[in-house]
């Protein structure tokens, strides 16, 4: 597998960073190394193996339905980079 | 008193020789006068700090003192801490005042320590070098042209140089163990799920985990006697019995096996690690323990695999910071899709943002099996090759990293490289074991070496005893940077 120059521009998109022509051109140099590396793991056999996504095998916990928060909208505000009467800005989406 | 233990300086606090805002005074004046050449804190508030030390003065007044009460520890900026910046080392979070504490936090603070400072870091955690924080390079104490390691290099650093007593750090991959072991200090990585990640700014959340970062194993024992235990908001934190990890700190080392894999002493390690380490192995033997071969024969799928795992989690993780609720926005942007790729694009640093690339890859349409589930099955087999070994062994021993600390800009460019120098510790997050780093020796240019020590699931008492014992017949933990 080889990346190309529109995989890095398509992932970059995916993930919400803007990416100009010269980053995604070193960006792609430096992925497809890593990717290099990474292609190691196709050597094995793996049909037999469950994957692992846990390190511990635990099931998940449960909680009572039951409230546990305060309300500290203003603190959280505080450091918000636009707010207006207890919402927060962003621009417009829908017209 | 720089190089008193925690005990020691728990004593003079108790006996009232010194009080904790004396004690705090005296490590802020060190690290005031230090950290303009090492870069280790990103942090300091001397009005927090003394007012903590002041409180602690009045429990330890009020015979309420427990044994870390009034001593200074700096912490890694990844923990959020109520009130102070924690930046996790980007510039996306520069501006992040946090409004609360870490599960971590919270724990240090019912003991009564003392908030010294936010330590240094690599951004969000991620580097194994101190080099891509967006607010400089960590040095390293013992030679200001070397790295210290990462991704927590600011904590250790502060230890090595003495700045703290003690300090606090997180390991996905080795960022506990690998800067403990490039600044000659000790640093432990508990069992997956012992501390809180509550507050823990995420990286790759199935392998983050919080750790103690001192100067000796038995101060790495009081540490993780605080920083231990069950936190309902984390939801993979454990419901254990708390235990006492100084315990067996001064149990013989009569008949322990030691097992060294043959693969972690082949071609990739150098040959001044490979005499400190192999001379360490040799005063265990004095000890009384044995040590067996062994073998871990899916170590080199290690650093493939977590590059594609941790990548994968940490693209998820991070794709909450988008200029809305808190953290960096873009000053100009024309519509909601442009804010948020601007803010991003400006707020994350390059390592950063090639690593939520990588991760937005490997999870995308198509390539989820080859290369997210692939890893996951090989992960598995990671895991079981410690499971046989720890059949033949009661703890693993071998190098933390296969180089002494190498030179500021020596990797920075090239990330292949830089990803290999974790090759011991990466894997011992994979199976969610614990692992510690205490140094052995010095190496090249006289830059210091860790022996990294690997146990069995909640074997941490054991790690530590087998620390200590070399720390009780050796003085390499207690040097210091000239």
């Amino acid at each position: 597998m080889s990346l190309s120059l529109d995989d890095v521009k398509r992932v970059a998109n995916l993930a919400r960073i803007e990416i100009g022509e010269e980053e995604a051109t070193t960006a792609l140099a430096q992925l497809s190394g890593i990717f290099g590396l990474i292609q190691q793991m196709q050597a094995v056999d793996t049909a037999a193996i469950t994957p692992m996504s846990h390190a511990q095998d635990v099931m998940q916990r449960l909680r009572a339905d039951i409230v546990t928060e305060t309300d500290q909208r203003d603190l959280f505000q505080s450091i918000a980079p636009q707010v207006e009467a207890g919402l927060y800005l962003v621009p417009k989406v829908i017209e | 008193m720089l190089n008193y233990s925690l005990s020691q300086l728990s004593s003079l606090l108790a006996e009232k020789k010194i009080s904790s805002a004396e004690l705090t005074a005296e490590f802020l004046k060190r690290v005031w006068a230090l950290n303009p050449r090492y870069n280790a804190f990103i942090t300091l508030s001397e009005e927090a700090s003394l007012a903590q030390a002041r409180a602690a003065d009045m429990i330890i007044a009020s015979g309420d003192a427990k044994p870390l009460t009034g001593v200074p520890i700096a912490q890694k900026d990844i923990f959020c801490t109520k009130g102070w910046l924690t930046t996790c080392g980007s510039r996306m979070l520069a501006n992040f005042v946090s409004p609360y504490d870490a599960g971590v936090i919270e724990r240090f603070n019912a003991a009564g320590a003392v908030n010294i400072g936010k330590t240094n870091m690599d951004e969000f955690a991620m580097g194994s070098s101190n080099e891509t924080s967006f607010y400089g390079p960590v040095k390293n104490p013992w030679d200001i042209a070397a790295v210290p390691g990462g991704s927590s290099g600011g904590s250790a650093c502060a230890v090595a140089a003495r700045m703290a007593p003690a300090a606090t750090g997180t390991d996905t991959g080795g960022s506990i163990r690998q800067p403990a072991a490039l600044c000659g200090v000790s640093g432990l990585k508990p069992t997956y799920g012992l501390t809180s990640r509550y507050g823990m700014i995420a990286f790759a959340s199935s392998l983050d985990q919080a750790g103690p970062m001192a100067k000796s194993a038995e101060d790495l024992a009081l540490m993780l006697n605080v920083m231990t235990g069950f936190d309902p908001r984390d939801s993979t934190s454990l419901q254990r019995e708390p235990e006492d990890y100084t315990r067996d700190l001064r149990k013989p080392l009569e008949g322990m096996r030691i097992g060294l894999p043959k693969e972690y002493f082949v071609d990739e390690i150098s040959n001044d690690v490979a005499r400190a380490v192999e001379a360490s192995i040799a005063e265990y033997r004095k000890l009384g323990a044995k040590t067996v071969e062994v073998s871990l024969p899916n170590t080199s799928l290690s650093v493939p695999v977590y590059y594609v795992l941790a990548p994968a989690e940490a693209s998820s993780n991070l794709s909450r910071f988008d200029g809305v609720r808190y953290g960096y926005r873009a000053p100009e942007y024309v519509d909601l899709n442009d804010m948020y790729r601007k803010s991003r694009a400006q707020g994350f640093g390059a390592e950063v943002k090639r690593r939520i690339l990588i991760g937005t890859y490997v999870l995308s349409h198509g390539y989820y099996d080859a290369y997210y589930i692939q890893a996951q099955k090989l992960r598995r087999l990671i895991a079981q090759d410690f499971a046989e070994a720890f059949e033949q062994c009661d703890i693993i021993m071998g190098p933390t990293s296969p180089t002494v600390a190498f030179d500021l800009g020596e990797k920075s460019n090239d990330p292949v490289q830089m990803y290999l120098s974790d090759a011991y510790t990466i894997a011992v997050n994979l199976a969610g074991l614990p692992g510690m780093s205490i140094p052995v020796g010095f190496g090249q240019k006289k830059r210091p070496v860790g022996l990294h020590i690997v146990g069995n699931y909640f074997s941490e008492a054991q790690m530590l005893n087998a620390a200590h014992q070399y720390q009780l017949v050796t003085d390499w933990h207690t040097r210091m940077p000239g």
